[in-house]
């Protein structure tokens, strides 16, 4: 026997499905190459950044700075736009080949599509919308697995955080929302292996065509503004959520909105703070009306200062909120224009 | 023609709105004090189907996939407009997730013999996955369209639809059968219709019929009431895992990949936080306080 010694187990791969649009990379792949390189580094393994598009081939590098040992590149005019079903073919036939430990993926629109078909298919777990991710260990009726993935996600509408994990099926699979992991500095320096993957479509992969696209830069750039004033149910209705935006404009802050406000039709869903939404860390954050169910919690209570106006005193949201205003936002607000036009006057 | 459209429902805890009152002292939720409702997105699915029917023709088959409970939403669901209501119950489908979950539903969606449209909501408000609609398309082997808002045409076996996206809006066409995910911008639900409140009244599965006797005993016997019901299309099947020739090891925990390591209650220590009076002097300091600090 040759090289007996030289047997090694296969190194573990962590996937990062990179979501791409006409050449640039979405947010939230980037965040989690930095998550992968950590989980990679603890279980000694090697990150798989899975690139797919037309025309893409200069965002490798991109990857590799990263945080991406491998670039496993699927270029073809057929994933110019993306599509559920030849994403993943070539997911699939990657997965099958090379059976990665951990793949990762954005929770946006096109993940949240992807991810599940995908899980379906390989019959693997997978957890939405995870707020952490570690590495840990499991025991299930005597049978010890060592080194999982720990899938932390807010549950049961975000009234609890659930641990969930996969100790059968690989991968282990995730979707993260964008804002939720640090983004680490890319190094400028990192090389990596950029794999090329020629993929094959039947005509079944093809069946359904994109007719027309009309996208649209966001409206609003709630992500990064430094204030936020944000209304909820208790806003009432959508005239008086006119308030909400003249405080933001008023104070120079953007304008954001609980799931219940979004449902009621009082404002855009790009407007969501939550689980759901985007998650912001403003240095002041105003929730006006907003009871503080832990889905909205969960994408504001990271906020420098949190200013609660509720009629209900015991809300939820006046446990995380620094200053407490018990009472009705429609005679607080225009007390807090008033004020601060006195004072910047 | 008519199209053979399903539509797949949840009954759901009603986690969106969570006051005071659904708190505990310790700052945990309340989930009892939580009602059962149709799942919102749910709504705008069958809204979607029942308008298919109106222009096409067809007939709409409402699932769901529950304890023996869940039959109130199929009955909200007749009283819409559905045509018929199946309700998936068993032990063994207990503790899915959404892997088992849709292998579960596409065995059943099987059963019905013929399909042309399965519509689902865009997600449930209890996971908030949106897994099952894709995973369920996944097992049928047909194409998936998220985040539907209108279907802009449907001719023999070609379906246009236009899905709303956070930053846009997209046009696809693909051929049926094809599953639809539907988003709440899609249309107005109608509410259930008064007439067939009192002419689906009786609705029931086999499961309800002891509480029905007791309600209504000059119908006799458990036979009777079934013959009653069935002849005016009032009885709501229950099927189990046999029924749909579901695999054992795939639905319920047994089917489940994923695993609860633990729960953690979300408790919310109270932070350090100073109590503003609603009045013109407290707003008016509070605001002073954060100009000087720099965070105005």
């Amino acid at each position: 026997m040759r090289g007996g010694t030289q047997h090694m187990e296969k190194r573990k791969e962590v996937w990062v499905f990179i979501e791409q649009e006409e050449g640039c990379i979405a947010p939230v792949s980037l965040e989690l190459l930095s998550k992968a390189r950590e989980l990679a580094d603890r279980l000694n393994g090697r990150v798989c950044a899975l690139l797919l598009g037309h025309q893409v081939a200069d965002l490798a590098d991109l990857t590799i700075h990263y945080g991406a040992d491998v670039v496993l590149l699927a270029d073809h005019p057929e994933l110019a736009v993306y599509r559920t079903l030849p994403y993943a073919r070539v997911a699939l036939d990657l997965l099958r080949e090379r059976e990665p430990y951990i793949f990762l993926l954005g929770a946006t629109p096109i993940g949240r599509d992807l991810a599940p078909r995908i899980a379906s298919a390989a019959r693997a777990g997978l957890t939405a919308d995870c707020t952490g991710l570690q590495i840990g260990d499991f025991e299930n009726r005597g049978k010890r697995y060592t080194d999982l993935l720990y899938q932390i996600r807010p549950a049961f509408g975000g009234n609890v955080i659930a641990t969930i994990v996969n100790p059968e099926t690989r991968p282990q699979m995730a979707t993260v929302r964008e804002g939720v992991m640090r983004l680490d500095d890319p190094d400028n320096n990192r090389t990596g292996e950029i794999v090329r993957v020629e993929p094959h479509f039947d005509e079944a992969d093809l069946a359904l065509q994109v007719v027309k696209r009309e996208m649209r830069p966001p409206a609003c750039n709630l992500r990064n503004a430094s204030i936020v004033v944000a209304g909820g149910a208790g806003v009432g209705c959508k005239e008086n959520f006119q308030l909400i935006y003249e405080l933001a404009r008023v104070l120079g802050g953007e304008v954001g909105a609980s799931r219940a406000a979004v449902d009621a039709g009082f404002i855009s869903h790009e407007h969501q703070v939550g689980q759901t939404g985007v998650t912001v860390r403003p240095k002041l954050y105003i929730a006006c009306g907003i009871s503080g169910a832990v889905q909205h919690r969960a994408g504001m209570d990271q906020s420098a200062k949190i200013i609660a106006i509720n009629t209900d005193p015991d809300a939820p949201i006046f446990r995380i909120a620094h200053y407490r205003i018990v009472g009705d936002l429609r005679e607080v607000i225009p007390m807090m224009i008033r004020a601060y036009r006195e004072l910047s006057r | 023609m008519g199209y053979r459209c399903v539509v797949l429902v949840k009954q759901v805890p009603d986690t969106a709105n969570i006051s005071g009152q659904a708190m505990k002292e310790d700052g945990t939720v309340n989930r009892a004090a939580l009602p059962a409702i149709f799942n919102p997105d749910d709504l705008y699915a069958l809204e979607m189907a029942l308008q298919v029917k109106e222009q096409h023709g067809g007939e709409v088959t409402v699932l769901t996939m529950g304890p023996p409970r869940a039959a109130d939403v199929l009955r909200d669901a007749l009283y819409r407009g559905a045509d018929r209501c199946i309700l998936l119950t068993d032990r063994k489908f207990a503790g899915a997730d959404t892997l088992a979950t849709s292998y579960t539903l596409k065995c059943a969606i099987e059963r019905l013999g013929g399909h042309d449209l399965v519509f689902c909501g865009r997600q449930a408000i209890d996971g908030d996955t949106a897994q099952v609609g894709p995973q369920v398309a996944e097992k049928l082997g047909i194409p998936q369209i998220t985040y539907a808002e209108e279907i802009l045409s449907l001719h023999d076996h070609e379906i246009a639809v236009r899905r709303a996206l956070p930053n846009g809006r997209e046009t696809v066409k693909c051929t049926l059968p094809c599953l639809l995910t539907v988003v709440g911008s899609a249309n107005r639900p109608r509410p259930p219709s008064a007439r067939r409140m009192i002419t689906c009244k009786l609705a029931a599965t086999p499961l309800e019929y002891p509480e029905l006797l007791k309600k209504w005993p000059e119908f006799g016997t458990e036979e009777e009431l079934d013959r009653y019901l069935g002849e005016r299309g009032l009885r709501i099947p229950v099927w189990n895992a046999a029924d749909i020739g579901a695999a054992e090891d795939r639905v319920g925990l047994a089917g489940s990949p994923t695993r609860v390591l633990k729960i953690d209650y979300v408790v919310l220590e109270a932070r350090e936080s100073k109590e503003v009076p609603a009045t013109p002097e407290g707003i008016f300091s509070l605001i002073r306080e954060l100009v000087q600090d720099y965070i105005l």
